[in-house]
């Protein structure tokens, strides 16, 4: 318990310390100069980091967020008698749309969507789903089959089975799912300044077409400490819900009400 | 309680139960039993509609069990299956209540009937209440089972080799406690399980099954006297006369003991049922065994105590209820002719020698 206050306390102390940081552009000046000693503009004009925080995170919100609720309805979905039919195809598609490279798609996004967020947020959901839905099915399949016979024995609808034994069993995955999607995203997401959709990727477009290798790194560094936050706080959260007992991770304190 | 009447049941080319006919009676422990694949866990399945009769019907305290929903039908069934099946995500008292949740009970009513039935099942409250199943011993896990099966205190249990999962010591507490449970509940109950030690153990009525079908449907004192073909003969084995001995009591054959009473003051009285035998045992005056003496040594001169063997009625001694199998394996073991019988106190109540074991085995119901 101790271990766990200490653990979202410091989550919360490196939130604070993010948020300053990207509000402060004065510490990235003196960063970059120490880098590129030689460079006359290190920092991106246009716009402060936290504006394109902003904009990424708005982009990375509605794709995860659409990505985890397709996501896991599809996973449940193809693990039920009635879809069980369409178990492999869906497996196979999440699969062939993560091998798509995401620049693909927002080339051929562009075009019927056209440019800016929209495209990109298509993009993203596509790249993003394969984690969401491959957890949600794994984490339902491994409840024991015995589970399973006991709660209907016992006389629990299918669908209470669902929300009151399959789903809390399989939420220790489903939040991996979903921590790993959020966290490609995050990366994915400075593709979208591509097609002008703004966000961290902006200023490492615009460093890599000004061959100003300063602003790519403002944006990747940052970008890349906004994934470690997010990474962080999705293992603080499984931690808090999810004790560790001899025999894998059980649900805490999720009471599951139905 | 229960009644099928031609049911059969298919899975793809297999007919794995045909065209079968029975009764339970209410309060009856009912055992199916048989080889592997004779049918008889699908029979089970069927009373609870897990499983859907291709033919025939299946009543249940005199209602078609098609007229019911089946959620509905089996939150009125206790259901315990080998594996348990206990949620891994709830604790032993959340487990315990689910049934009782379905059904929409309050809240102070199932935290009563929780506690009720961890003390039943002969398990600490305080300490098991908020327990997780990764925590629990196969043994308090199948506990929990039975006690989860009980929580809406249905007045049908169906059990598919409830202790099998378990090490035979175990397994025998288990059994014991469930005779137990059952002599104070009267559940109707229909067991399944492949171990026809289990089987006599248990059961009111046995139910031999074979591909499919019932071969013989009786008391364990008649399949074990009187099978009726080959196959049952062949299953019950050839110790069929020491099967039937472990259900009958040693009580049912003891004959009365002949005693030394040592009272206060140094004297003792004597209890002589019959005539010759030096044997005695030897009481103390509240009737507790102490031990047993050949009154051939006894001179006058000294007590009956100096001269007595003591033995410990908790060891030495067979308490009432135990079977006269056990009577005989102690006999054989011990190398001796008779065994003292003692009452839950220690008090002696009686005697059981080779004779009178022969004797049971000799009638036959």
């Amino acid at each position: 318990m101790a271990g766990l206050i200490r653990g979202w306390i410091i989550t919360l102390i490196f939130v604070l310390l993010f948020v300053f940081v990207i509000y402060d552009m004065s510490l990235w000046n003196t960063l970059l100069s120490l880098i590129f000693p030689d460079l006359k503009d290190v920092v991106y004009p246009r716009a402060g980091l936290a504006e394109l925080v902003g904009e990424h995170l708005v982009l990375v919100g509605l794709s995860s967020g659409a990505a985890v609720i397709t996501g896991i309805l599809l996973g449940i979905f193809v693990t039920r008698r009635a879809g069980r039919a369409f178990l492999d195809i869906v497996g196979d598609i999440s699969s062939l749309s993560q091998t798509i490279p995401p620049v693909a798609v927002l080339a051929l996004a562009v075009p019927l969507a056209g440019f800016g967020v929209k495209p990109t947020v298509v993009a993203l959901f596509l790249y993003s789903i394969l984690p969401l839905v491959r957890n949600t099915i794994t984490g339902l399949e491994t409840v024991g089959r015995d589970v399973k016979q006991a709660a209907l024995g016992m006389g629990m609808t299918r669908l209470q089975l669902l929300l009151k034994i399959e789903l809390p069993l399989a939420l220790p995955l489903v939040m991996a799912g979903i921590r790993i999607a959020v966290v490609i995203n995050i990366g994915t997401a400075t593709l979208g300044a591509v097609v002008g959709a703004g966000g961290l990727g902006t200023p490492i477009i615009a460093g890599l077409v000004r061959e100003n290798p300063a602003y790519v790194l403002e944006g990747a560094l940052c970008a890349a400490l906004l994934a470690l936050l997010f990474d962080r706080g999705f293992t603080q959260l499984e931690k808090s819900l999810f004790g560790n007992y001899a025999r894998g991770r059980v649900l805490k304190s999720l009471k599951y009400v139905a | 309680m229960i009644r099928m009447e031609g049911v059969s049941k298919r899975y793809g080319d297999v007919q794995a139960v045909r065209d079968i006919s029975f009764r339970v009676d209410k309060g009856e422990v009912c055992v199916l039993i048989g080889p592997s694949g004779c049918g008889k866990s699908t029979t089970l399945k069927l009373i609870n509609r897990l499983l859907s009769a291709d033919s025939g019907e299946i009543f249940v305290a005199d209602r078609n069990i098609k007229e019911f929903r089946p959620e509905l039908l089996r939150r009125n069934i206790g259901y315990v299956i080998q594996s348990i099946g206990l949620f891994p995500h709830m604790t032993v008292a959340e487990n315990i209540a689910v049934v009782p949740r379905l059904l929409s009970w309050e809240k102070e009513r199932i935290t009563r009937r929780v506690d009720e039935l961890l003390e039943l099942v002969g398990l600490d409250k305080q300490q098991y209440r908020s327990k997780y199943p990764a925590e629990l011993s196969g043994g308090e896990a199948q506990r929990i089972g039975v006690a989860r099966a009980l929580a809406a205190d249905p007045p049908l249990l169906l059990m598919d080799e409830p202790f099998g999962a378990v090490d035979p010591l175990t397994r025998e507490a288990l059994q014991q406690e469930f005779i137990k449970i059952q002599r104070e509940l009267k559940k109707t109950v229909v067991f399944v399980t492949h171990d026809l030690d289990e089987a006599i153990r248990l059961a009111d009525r046995i139910i031999l099954m074979r591909s499919g079908e019932i071969v013989q449907s009786d008391s364990p004192e008649r399949i074990l006297s009187r099978p009726r073909n080959r196959f049952v003969r062949d299953f019950v084995g050839t110790d069929r006369v020491l099967k039937r001995l472990s259900r009958i009591p040693v009580d049912r054959y003891m004959l009365a003991a002949r005693r030394i009473t040592l009272r206060a003051g140094g004297k003792s009285t004597e209890h002589r049922p019959g005539r010759g035998r030096n044997f005695f045992w030897v009481t103390g005056e509240d009737g507790r065994l102490l031990g047993w003496v050949d009154t051939r040594s006894l001179d006058g001169r000294h007590p009956v105590e100096s001269v007595m063997t003591r033995i410990d009625p908790k060891t030495d001694a067979l308490s009432r209820g135990a079977t006269l199998r056990e009577a005989l394996s102690r006999i054989l073991s011990r190398n001796v002719r008779t065994i003292a019988v003692v009452d839950a106190d220690g008090r002696l109540v009686g005697e059981i020698g080779l004779s009178r074991i022969e004797k049971a085995t000799g009638e036959v119901k």
